[in-house]
C-alpha cells in the first residue's frame, strides 16, 4: 500500500522526561508534555482534552455540556474539557477507552474560552474532523487559523461506554471505580485494578463490543495530525512518534532542544515499524472490505459510503 | 492523490498559486511609473461575480466582509464585483462568471422569483450562499403576516427553483468557506490545469449538494439529516463536530453520541456538513496543509 502510515517527516521512539508525567500517562507521556510544553512556551493557550469525572465536578465550567443526569457521570467516562494548566492536563492524562467527542469543544474554546491558540489531542478520526472544518469551515467561523497543535493519537476502534462496562464488569468481573488502567496491546485488552489484580480479555472478545462507526475507519496512526503517537512499534513506556506537518515539525524540534523528551531511533527499537505497518494494513484492509460489503448489503440496496 | 501532490509540489513549494495568468504585480509596480499602475492590473483576467440578495438577513453579506483584508485582495486581484446591494454602486443582475445568492425566495414576491431567474440566466456558476439559500433555513418557519407585505408567507430555497451549482452552507457562512470557494471558482475559470483539478476536488463536494437531496424531502436540511445519513447508517464514531458547529447549539453529545434538540433546530445543515462522516475527501483533506498555504499565499 505504502500510504498506510500518512505523510511524516519524521519517525522516533520517545518517552517524556518527566517522571510525574509518566506516572500518569497511557504510555510515555508524549501528549501530556507536549501539550505542556506548548502552554509553557505559548504556542498554545489552552488544551481540549479527555477529562474525567473527578475533573468535572471540580470544575463544571471547563467541560462539554450534554444531556446526560449530571450527578451521575460513571468512572472511565471521558469528557470533553478546555484545560490551560500542567495540572489540569496531567489530571486528563491516560487513555480511556470510550468515545470522548473532543471536536465538540473547538468552537467554544475559541469564545467563552477566549482561546487564540488551540490545542486539541484526539483520535484520527477526529483529526479528521479538525482538518475538514479547517478546510471547509461550514460552521467553524475563524477556528481553523486558531488550531495551533493538533495532537493525534493511534486508534484501531474505539467503544461506547456501555461496552467498556459490560467488558469490565461483566467479562472482567470488576468493578469500573477499582479499575487503575486499561490497555489494549499485545493482542490483548488488559485491565489493571487499583489493588494490583490484572485481568486480560482476548481480543475476540472485545471485537464484537466496538463503535460499529470505527468499521469504516481508513486511519491507524492518526495521519493528518500535525504530531500523533501511539504506543505500538516502541517498547513498553516508550511511544512511536510521528512528526507530519510544518506546525509539528517545529514544535518536536524546539521540545526536543528545551529536553522534553529522550528518543530513540525507531530502526533500533523492537517490534519498530514493521509492527505498526503491519497493524496498519490490517485495519485498512478490513475496513475497506466493510465499506465494500456495505455496497451489497441489502437486496440490491447500499448502505452509505462516506468518501467521495 | 498522484495529481494533487503534483499541483502542490508545483505551485505552493516553489510558487505559491499566484494564479499563472496573473503578472507579477510587484515585478510591474517597480519597472513602471505609478500612473499606469492602475492600468496593468490584471483586470482582464478576473472573473466576474455578483450577488443577488433574496430572504436573507444580511448575515451572509456580512461575512463576506469580514474577510477584511482578504475581501481587499480579492477584489484587487481575482474578482470584479459587478453587482451587489450594499457593497456595490449597481445592484441590479448582471452577465456575470459567478453569481451569490443570498437568501431564500419569497415565492409571493414576483420581483424576487424575476431577479432569481435572472441571476440563472446571466451566471454561468449560481453558488446559493448560506442556510437559506441552500436549505430554506430559519425562513422555512415563516408563516407571513409582517408588514409591510404580510403576504409574502411561502419561501423555498433556490434550489427548488432554479438549478443550482455550488453550496456554500451555514448560519451565517463563514468568512473563510466564502474565501476558500471563491478562490477555488478563480482557479477553475482561469488557473492553469492543475489548478482546475484542485479547483474541481475541492468544489466537488460542494457541489455534490444541490442534487443529493437532504433526508426530509425536498431541500430542507436539519438535524435528521444527521440522523437518518450518517448516525442511522451506521457511520457515526462521535468526533463531536456537529455539536461545535451548530450555530443554535441545538447539539448535545450524550455518551459521545449526539442528541439533536429537533425543537431548536433552525434547519441550517451546518451539522451534517460539517460532519466528516457526511462527506470527505481524502484527496483534497489529507492535502489540508499545501491547501491552507496556498490559499493563504493567493490573499497576501
Ligand atoms: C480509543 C483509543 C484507541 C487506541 N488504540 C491504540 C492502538 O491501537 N495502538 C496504539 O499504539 N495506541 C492506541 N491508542 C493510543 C494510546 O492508548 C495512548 O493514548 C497514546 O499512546 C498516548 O499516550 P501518551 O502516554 O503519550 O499520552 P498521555 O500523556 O497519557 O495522554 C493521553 C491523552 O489522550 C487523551 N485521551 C484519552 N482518552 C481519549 C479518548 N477516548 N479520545 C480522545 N482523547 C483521549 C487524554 O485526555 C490525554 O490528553 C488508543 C487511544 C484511544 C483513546
Ligand atoms: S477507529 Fe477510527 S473512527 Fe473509531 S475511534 Fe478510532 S479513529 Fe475514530
Ligand atoms: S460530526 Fe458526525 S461523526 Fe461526528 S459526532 Fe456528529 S454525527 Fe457523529
Ligand atoms: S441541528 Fe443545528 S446545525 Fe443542525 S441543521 Fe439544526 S440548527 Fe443547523
Amino acid at each position: 500500500m505504502g500510504a498506510e502510515l500518512g505523510k511524516y517527516k519524521a519517525c522516533v521512539s520517545a518517552r517524556s522526561t518527566d517522571k510525574e508525567i509518566l506516572k500518569h500517562a497511557q504510555d510515555g507521556g508524549i501528549v501530556t508534555s507536549l501539550l505542556g510544553y506548548a502552554l509553557d512556551t505559548g504556542i498554545i493557550d489552552g488544551a481540549i482534552v479527555a477529562a474525567t469525572k473527578d475533573f468535572a465536578a471540580k470544575h463544571p465550567s471547563l467541560i462539554m455540556r450534554d444531556n446526560s443526569n449530571w450527578d451521575m457521570i460513571e468512572p472511565w467516562r471521558p469528557i470533553p474539557a478546555v484545560v490551560s494548566t500542567k495540572a489540569d492536563l496531567l489530571a486528563a492524562a491516560g487513555t480511556k477507552y470510550n468515545i470522548s467527542p473532543n471536536v465538540s469543544m473547538i468552537k467554544e474554546a475559541t469564545r467563552s474560552f477566549g482561546l487564540d491558540k488551540v490545542g486539541i489531542v484526539g483520535t484520527p478520526c477526529q483529526m479528521q474532523a479538525v482538518r475538514k472544518l479547517q478546510l471547509y469551515p461550514i460552521g467553524a467561523r475563524d477556528v481553523g487559523a486558531a488550531v495551533a497543535l493538533a495532537v493525534g493519537i493511534f486508534c484501531m476502534e474505539n467503544f461506547p461506554y456501555q461496552s467498556i462496562l459490560q467488558l469490565v464488569e461483566d467479562h472482567a468481573a470488576m468493578k469500573m471505580e477499582s479499575v487503575k488502567k486499561m490497555e489494549i496491546g499485545k493482542g490483548k485488552f488488559w485491565i489493571y485494578g487499583k489493588r494490583g489484580q490484572v485481568v486480560q480479555l482476548p481480543l475476540k472478545v472485545t471485537h464484537k463490543y466496538e463503535q460499529p462507526g470505527c468499521h469504516v475507519c481508513l486511519d491507524y496512526v492518526a495521519n493528518l495530525g500535525d504530531i500523533s503517537t501511539g504506543s505500538v512499534g516502541s517498547p513498553d513506556g516508550w511511544s512511536t512518534v510521528f512528526v507530519r506537518s510544518k506546525i509539528g515539525d517545529s514544535v518536536w524540534a524546539n521540545a526536543m532542544a528545551a529536553g522534553v523528551f529522550e528518543t530513540q531511533p525507531i530502526e533500533k527499537v523492537k517490534p519498530g515499524l514493521e509492527l505498526v505497518t503491519k497493524l496498519a494494513n490490517e485495519k485498512i484492509t478490513k475496513n475497506k472490505n466493510t465499506l465494500e460489503s456495505r455496497k451489497t448489503f441489502g437486496v440490491g440496496k447500499a448502505l452509505r459510503n462516506p468518501y467521495i | 492523490m498522484g495529481l494533487l501532490s503534483s499541483v502542490f509540489k508545483k505551485n505552493v513549494s516553489t510558487e505559491p498559486p499566484k494564479p499563472a495568468a496573473a503578472p507579477s504585480r510587484s515585478a510591474d509596480v517597480a519597472a513602471k511609473p505609478a500612473e499606469t499602475k492602475k492600468e496593468v492590473k490584471p483586470v482582464a483576467d478576473k472573473i466576474t461575480l455578483g450577488y443577488t440578495h433574496l430572504s436573507g438577513c444580511t448575515g451572509c453579506t456580512v461575512a463576506l466582509a469580514d474577510n477584511y483584508a482578504g475581501l481587499l485582495t480579492l477584489l484587487d486581484r481575482y474578482v470584479d464585483l459587478k453587482y451587489m446591494p450594499t457593497l456595490a454602486d449597481v445592484r441590479h443582475v448582471q452577465k456575470v462568471d459567478v453569481s451569490f445568492v443570498e437568501g431564500s425566495v419569497c415565492i409571493n414576491d414576483k420581483l424576487a422569483v424575476e431577479e432569481l431567474k435572472e441571476t440563472r440566466e446571466k451566471s454561468t456558476i449560481v453558488v446559493a450562499l448560506g442556510g437559506c439559500a441552500c436549505y430554506g433555513n430559519i425562513t422555512r418557519f415563516c408563516r407571513g403576516g409582517q408588514q409591510n407585505q404580510p403576504q409574502h408567507e411561502a419561501y423555498l430555497p433556490i434550489n427548488e427553483l432554479i438549478k443550482v451549482d455550488v453550496f456554500i452552507p451555514g448560519c451565517a457562512p463563514t468568512p473563510q468557506l466564502i474565501r476558500n470557494v471563491a478562490v477555488m471558482a478563480y482557479l477553475l475559470l482561469k488557473g492553469t490545469k492543475e489548478q482546475k483539478d484542485l479547483a474541481t476536488a475541492y468544489l466537488k463536494p460542494l457541489m455534490a449538494l444541490p442534487v443529493q437531496g437532504t433526508a426530509c424531502g425536498a431541500s430542507t436540511a436539519c438535524f435528521c439529516d444527521l440522523m437518518t445519513n450518517v448516525i442511522d447508517q451506521g457511520l457515526c464514531m462521535g468526533c463531536g463536530s456537529c455539536a461545535s458547529a451548530c450555530p443554535v447549539n441545538a447539539i448535545t453529545h450524550e455518551y459521545g453520541k449526539p442528541q439533536g434538540e429537533r425543537d431548536l433546530c433552525i434547519k441550517c445543515g451546518a451539522c451534517y456538513n460539517q460532519c466528516p462522516r457526511s462527506w470527505f475527501s481524502f484527496d483534497v483533506v489529507e492535502n489540508y496543509e499545501a491547501i491552507n498555504e496556498a490559499i493563504m499565499a493567493a490573499l497576501q
